[in-house]
């Protein structure tokens, strides 16, 4: 994509300025979200941390509810408060704390720096205007650029996103677009201001398979492409194994391992991890029998004390039903497990 | 299909040629049909005693409509269902009900499938009610506690209400109400599709031990073919409405010979990094035609990366090509190894 630089304004380079282009692109510390319920507080997320690296493909895996797609809101800064709170933490762009941002820098954030996906490729989309209106609408609003220029600019997004005859397209409603394409649409949308960081929230989960596929790898080819750096929350292992350079596993809003992909699959080192490696078929294997993870997630209002997944745990004994939560264990440079029992998980 | 010796009991399900076709209408006060949705267009299946079908393609392509056809909650605009040898459209309405018990249904949605305002206790009887000669009233009760008790659920909660029931706990309640009246054919639309992958396993296994038990055959019907491979002894691929290629899971699996079996599977993610890039992903170009207007010949030939001129032509029916062992509806069927890395 051909961008001529924006024009900065002084508040823009006053932010600019600060950011420390040697610290990594996104790093969450200690990070806390709470819902205010009718049943109390809901702990989403209880002391979330991962650093995400220049040009790494970050995936956040975890089960529904396990509080993914609040981290990510929380980085977004796009959190309904009430009834959502930040309690703790603190989430450093570039070495900057979205957290003490003005609102004004934390928009600038969101237009040019961090982008995201939806699942709900259809509902993110507004019904009643063109897919090339609110493309070029970005250009108009943040590059200033004039109808013309900034449709042209529409065809261009939509054609790296590989839709056909984008020229006519561009004027299209959402509806006319299928769930694939709209999905794709999404990702121009994204990328349009070529932010360097894209969050991808579940961003194949309502494709099908095929189409997924090739969602997927455009999302991979145009990462590669604009050297971004990625997270992408799913639920998925299978995908994951595909696309992912490292991992961090959630369990009741919190990582509970965090390793190089490679690493994971072949020796992992949390018993939730490895439970859920052993409950899913593989396409590719037949007859093995699949594991059951007994008892159910946890109740936010009511996370068990000490390690979360402890009722659940075939390894726990006593230390772990009780405080304080297991703490990072370093298994390995760049791999962390919250397990007492972390040795013997790996060996067994 | 061939009548291929097999390892489990007699037929008990069978389609002949079934259709199922939604008009589609224009104009408000004077409806005019236009034409007509092809849900289910000439789909012959076969299901033995004990054995599990599964039943696999992309969104629209069927499958649910097959479903619903099967257990009666829909009636086909042509073709047959052969239950047990009686063919379902000479079935006087009288003897209906009694032929019906032996198919049951599971729903994908254990959220929205159950009656909220109903008991867990009633939910699971109510089949007593319609087929009140299955169980004597006052065994009823035992009854109903033997089946929560089957499916793994705690019998004392007889009396709780669905939202007090995770959502694979939701889904065993479904699964209790299906086996209420001793049906031996299950139908299973997407039964663990909206589940946590940590509560899948447990109902898989539950459906593969009450199969085991009670000698149950299955139509189980998913979009996730790891689980199907799981599960499935034989497997349809169904699109747009046809099944395209049928055989037993190692046929399908590991010989699939038809091009969108092919495209589908090598689609599936794989959990495990060491085979990235090292696999057959084949990525199909395009969308899915509209089910009102499939394309002529092959309806896969607009996505088909070998289609020929015969292809639009012709349409190629399902069965035994040279080659293979199995019935596939391609004209250039040949095999292709997709799932795992390439050799
Ligand atoms: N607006 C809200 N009000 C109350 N609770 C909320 C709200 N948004 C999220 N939560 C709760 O926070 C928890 C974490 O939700 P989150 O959406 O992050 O889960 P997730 O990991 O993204 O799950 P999924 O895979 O289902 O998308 C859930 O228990 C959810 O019910
Ligand atoms: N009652 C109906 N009236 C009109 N069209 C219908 C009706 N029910 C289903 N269809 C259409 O028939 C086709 C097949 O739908 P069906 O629900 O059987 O697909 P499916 O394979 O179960 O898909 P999914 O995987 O999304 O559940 C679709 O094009 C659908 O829109
Ligand atoms: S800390 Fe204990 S309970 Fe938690 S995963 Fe490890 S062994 Fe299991
Ligand atoms: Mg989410
Ligand atoms: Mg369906």
């Amino acid at each position: 994509m051909t961008t001529e630089a924006p024009v900065k304004s002084p508040s823009t380079a006053r932010f600019l300025s600060q950011l420390d282009m040697t610290a990594p692109p996104l790093e969450v510390r200690n990070l806390h979200v709470e819902f205010h319920t009718t049943s109390g507080e809901a702990h989403a997320v209880n002391g979330m941390n991962f650093v995400l690296s220049q040009g790494e493909t970050r995936a956040i895996l975890g089960e529904s509810g396990s509080g993914k797609s609040v981290t990510a809101q929380a980085i977004m800064g796009i959190l309904d408060s009430p009834p959502a709170k930040i309690t703790h933490g603190e989430i450093l762009y570039r070495g900057v704390d979205l957290l003490k941002l003005s609102d004004e820098d934390r928009r600038r954030v969101r237009a040019n720096h961090i982008a995201m996906i939806f699942q709900d490729a259809l509902s993110a989309l507004n019904p009643v205007f063109t897919v090339g209106f609110q493309l070029g609408e970005l250009f108009r609003k943040h590059r200033g650029m004039s109808r013309q220029a900034s449709k042209a600019k529409a065809i261009e997004l939509l054609d790296m996103v590989k839709i056909p005859a984008a020229k006519q397209r561009v004027n299209d409603f959402p509806h006319q677009f299928s769930g694939g394409m709209r999905q794709r649409v999404m990702i121009a949308m994204a990328l349009a201001l070529e932010p360097e960081i894209l969050i991808a929230d579940e961003p194949t989960t309502a494709l099908d398979v095929t189409v997924q596929a090739q969602v997927m790898g455009l999302l991979s080819e145009l990462q590669r492409e604009h050297n971004m750096s990625l997270i992408l929350i799913t639920h998925d292992m299978g995908v994951v194994a595909d696309v992912a350079d490292s991992i961090s596993v959630m369990y009741a809003g919190r990582v509970v391992e965090d390793a190089p992909v490679a690493d994971i699959y072949a020796r992992p080192a949390h018993p939730y991890t490895k439970a859920l490696l052993e409950s899913i078929p593989r396409v590719d294997l037949k007859g093995q029998e699949l594991a059951v993870i007994k008892g159910l997630p946890p109740v936010l209002t009511n996370i068990p004390p000490g390690c979360a997944f402890h009722p659940r745990c075939r390894y726990a004994k006593d230390n772990c039903k009780v405080p304080p939560e297991p703490p990072h264990y370093d298994v390995d440079v760049n791999r962390v497990a919250a397990c007492h029992y972390w040795r013997e998980v790996i060996e067994s | 299909m061939t009548d291929t010796p097999s390892k489990f009991g007699e037929v008990v399900l069978e389609t002949k040629d079934l259709r199922k076709h939604y008009p589609l209408t224009q104009g408000i006060v004077f409806k005019k049909q236009v034409g007509a949705v092809r849900a289910v267009d000439g789909v012959n299946i076969q299901l033995r005693r004990g054995e599990t079908l599964g039943v696999v393609g992309e969104s629209g392509c069927g499958k649910s409509t097959l479903a619903r056809l099967l257990v009666g909650l829909e009636q086909p605009t042509d073709g047959s269902i052969m239950l047990k040898g009686k063919d379902l459209s000479k079935v006087s309405s009288r003897d209906m009900r009694s032929v019906r018990r032996n198919i049951q249904m599971v729903m994908q949605d254990p959220y929205t499938s159950l009656n909220p305002r109903m008991t867990v206790g009633d939910i699971i009887g109510e089949p007593f009610d319609i087929h009140p000669e299955v169980v004597p009233k006052k065994g009823r009760i035992a009854r109903v506690r033997e089946l929560i008790d089957l499916v793994g659920l705690n019998a004392d909660h007889i009396n709780r209400y669905p939202h007090q029931f995770s959502g694979g706990q939701r889904q065993r309640i479904g699964i209790a109400r299906a086996l209420a009246l001793n049906p031996e054919i299950i139908v299973a639309d997407e039964p663990v599709s909206a589940l946590d992958v940590s509560i899948q396993a447990q109902v898989v296994n539950l459906l593969e031990r009450l199969q085991d038990e009670f000698g149950l055959a299955y139509i189980f019907i998913a979009h996730d073919l790891s689980v199907v491979r799981h599960i499935a002894d034989r497997v349809a691929v169904m699109y747009l409405g046809k099944v395209v290629e049928t055989g037993n899971e190692d046929e399908i699996y590991e010989h699939t010979t038809h091009p969108y079996s092919q495209a589908l599977l090598s689609a599936v993610p794989v959990p495990d990094p060491a085979l990235r890039g090292l696999r057959d992903q084949i990525i199909l170009e395009g969308d899915v035609p509209s089910p009102a207007n499939p394309p002529s010949g092959c309806r896969f030939r607009t996505r088909c990366w070998k289609a020929q001129e015969i292809c639009a032509q012709e349409e190629p029916p399902l069965m035994v090509r040279p080659g293979s062992e199995h019935p596939s509806a391609c004209h250039f069927a040949e095999e292709r190894q997709v799932v795992g890395a390439v050799s």
